[in-house]
């Protein structure tokens, strides 16, 4: 039996899904379409059913396109997903407005369930709601009370789920009613008038009244819309936030990042020599380390983001940054995933979601992976280290870490820039606009709070994993093989030399790594692109680093360490920059000058060097054309970024 | 008095007259905005713009631009 869920937003949609389904859920697509399909499974009376939690909308018409999928699942009987029954979540504090999608369900005449649910809350509220009356309204439709969130209910529904239910009774709620076309406006509000009189009227004699309703702003949005208090109180949330992201969440992205390496160097010893083994313990085994090592940040977002979304605070923030956003092209909704991506532009544009408008969150996602993120700070820190004095300007100020600023800055002022650009660039159908219900604020439910974590990095692992995983592997044949037998013969030469001027293995093992990565595809590809990098004061050392960095920003660092045959010390670096810095161009002047190494932090700010990101991109647009749109403009900025950069400082 | 809801100050109740032409009409009756409608401006955000309505039984925040197609009625005082 096919069940379909729907409601309005706000309803407790989610906790009768999770309620019904518990983890037995999972997420996939509806065909054509750029919608998340979630679906559960359940046991109803020995008989498997499969319940699909279509988008919540306030209208059966789609005014979205995600609410599209609703019309066409509902709309059409020869669809496979069409419904054998749908349970309509209607919230019992706000019974007119959700009675409208209600009887617009029970006009299509399919068997339906009310799940009156949040009870508890019209209870405070004073609402009490006659259940004969309304089921005189609807004939035919089995009306289930229910408190999701504390789990009242649930048998309730599913012996409701388990009946036959005929449809001899039923009797149109607005008769001679036929479902409008999607285009027709015109018929579809003059069928919500004439809905909203019925429902008007029939409100009044299901709906008592005991207490008159509040006519004010709660003592609660007095503070958090406050034009002062409120956005403290919002940078508040957020420096706790990212507090947990940079702080905590490299506990265990260090543990992964170690328990990855051992896993390799293991695999390596244990399994027999070979191409095989190598690609499991360099390409496979990294590449999987390099998907599971994001997954703390994703889990600490969107459990914060989560608790917001169930408390009904984030609909205040979208409420107080919507107007600083709109010049921008962006939406209030923006404001979350853009300073998320500073942590990490994946958690930041698997968080554009919630924009429900196309072409504002198509800018977001576009711009979120300008915001400096922190795979950045090892190559920022390095090249600072590097180029940049360790002076005081002004007295006070320390040179290296003004210049650490200003390459956030830079990043924040260009995304904010080309979301301004992109907004008279892109075209939209629809004009942007902003109708959201600010819900009664709530205490979180756990139980929604952990599915959502588990659901984000389910289906980053899962889709984006795969091609991260994939271009891995990509880069680590490029890097471990080359043309011919060059390879071979360039390693056993430095070998010979380095034997013969008695250097140490360790010395000699790094020396060979160097000299097989100069050799490698990678490094002829480093080889090839230095006509194209010279002009922005880049060797083809720098080439190979930049190459490999598509990985992940900061494997720059570790490349550099490999190619100058020096140990990657992690943070300190001091003898890859004693190294780096005795690095001489053919004419002598040094290759790592402040010409070269500010335009290499501007190559960085700008370029989109992640495959991760891109990855992720492609999952949420569910097209390549955004993402390779990304690289192109991103490139473009990098490169014409450091070529004036490179000229202005040489 | 018929004014735009755009216009209305904060804590006054007005009801719906009618909605002008748009895309989102149908959207904006959807949300229950229908004819008679009694409506409170309940808040304003910083700036002026979004604000939030009362729509009898939730609270909904429209921009400005969204706002000024709403015509109400405001109650003439004496």
């Amino acid at each position: 039996m096919n069940i379909a869920l729907i409601g309005n937003p706000n309803t407790g949609k989610s906790s009768v899904f999770n309620l019904l389904t518990g983890l037995r859920q999972h997420v996939g697509n509806f065909p054509g379409v750029t919608v998340d399909k979630k679906t559960g499974n359940i046991d109803i009376g020995g008989l498997n059913c499969t319940i699909v939690d279509l988008p919540g909308t306030y209208s059966i018409y789609p005014r979205s396109a995600d609410e599209e999928v609703v019309y066409t699942v509902l709309s059409n009987q020869e669809n496979e997903e069409y419904p054998d029954k749908v349970i309509v979540v209607v919230d019992a504090s706000n019974l007119e407005r959700n009675l409208f999608l209600f009887s617009q369900i029970y006009d299509l005449g399919i068997p339906v369930i009310m799940a009156l649910n949040m009870t508890d809350i019209a209870q405070r509220k004073g609402i009490s709601i006659r259940l004969d009356e309304l089921e005189k309204a609807f004939p035919g439709a089995v009306i289930v009370p229910m408190n999701a969130r504390v789990g009242l209910g649930k048998d309730r529904l599913i012996d409701a789920l388990s009946i036959q239910q005929s449809t001899d009774q039923w009797q149109a709620f607005l008769p001679e009613h036929h479902l409008a076309p999607i285009t027709d406006l015109k018929e579809q509000e003059r069928e919500a008038e004439a809905r909203y009189l019925k429902i008007t009227s029939l409100f009044s004699a299901v709906v008592h009244l005991e207490q008159p309703k509040t006519k004010s702003i709660s003592a609660i949005d007095k503070w958090l819309v406050h034009p002062i208090f409120g956005y403290v109180f919002f940078a508040t949330i957020l420096l706790v936030i990212f507090q947990f992201i940079f702080a905590f969440a490299s506990i265990p992205m260090d543990f992964i990042d170690v328990a990855f390496t051992a896993f390799s160097g293991w695999s390596a010893n244990v399994l027999p020599e070979g191409v095989l083994t190598d690609l499991i313990s360099e390409g496979i085994i990294p590449g999987i380390g390099g998907v599971i090592v994001f997954v703390p940040q994703i889990a600490i977002l969107f459990f914060f983001l989560a608790l917001l979304e169930e408390s009904g605070y984030l609909a205040r923030v979208v409420f107080i940054m919507d107007r600083l956003m709109r010049p921008l092209g962006l939406n209030g909704k923006s404001v979350v995933p853009l300073l998320s991506s500073v942590a990490c532009a994946i958690p930041g544009i698997m968080a554009t979601r919630t924009i429900s408008d196309w072409k504002e969150r198509i800018i977001t996602i576009l711009v979120s992976p300008l915001m400096s993120c922190s795979a950045r700070i090892p190559v920022y820190t390095l090249l600072i280290a590097l180029v940049i004095p360790n002076e005081r300007v002004l007295g006070i100020l320390n040179l290296q870490g003004l210049v650490l600023f200003g390459l956030y800055a830079l990043g924040l002022l260009s995304a904010l820039v080309v979301a301004a650009v992109l907004k008279g660039i892109i075209r939209s159908k629809d004009r942007g606009y902003l109708l959201l219900e600010l819900p009664s604020y709530k205490a979180p439910q756990w139980r929604n709070v952990g599915v959502t974590v588990w659901e984000k990095i389910r289906v980053f692992i899962m889709d984006a994993g795969k091609v991260i995983l994939a271009i891995s592997i990509v880069l680590w044949a490029l890097a471990s093989y080359g043309p011919g037998d060059s390879m071979e013969k360039s390693a056993a030469r430095v070998e010979r030399e380095a034997k013969t001027q008695g250097l140490s293995t360790q010395k000699t093992e790094q020396m060979i790594a160097s000299e097989k990565l100069k050799h490698s595809y990678i490094g002829r590809m480093g080889k090839a692109i230095e006509p194209l990098i010279s002009p922005i004061g880049y060797d083809w050392k720098i080439g190979i680093s930049l190459i490999t960095s598509f990985a992940a920003r900061e494997v720059f660092v570790g490349s550099l360490a490999t190619i100058y045959a020096v140990q990657d010390e992690g943070e300190e670096n001091k003898r890859l920059i004693d190294r780096l810095r005795a690095e001489k161009n053919r004419d002598g002047s040094p290759v790592y000058s402040i010409a070269s190494g500010v335009s290499l932090m501007i190559f960085y700010v700008y370029a989109m060097q992640c495959m991760a990101t891109l990855a992720v991109v492609k999952r949420e647009t569910k097209s390549w054309k955004w993402p390779f749109i990304q690289v192109a403009f991103m490139g473009l900025l990098a490169y014409v970024g450091a070529l004036i950069a490179f000229n202005l400082l040489s | 008095m018929s004014a735009a809801l755009s216009s209305i100050q904060i804590g006054q109740t007005v009801t719906v007259s009618s909605i002008d032409d748009s895309v989102i009409k149908p959207k904006l009756i959807e949300m229950g905005l229908v004819k008679g409608k009694e409506l409170i401006v309940l808040f304003k955000a910083p700036f002026g713009d979004p604000i939030a309505v009362d729509v009898q039984g939730y609270i909904l925040s429209l921009r400005l631009d969204e706002a000024a197609l709403i015509q109400v009625e405001t109650p003439i005082f004496a």
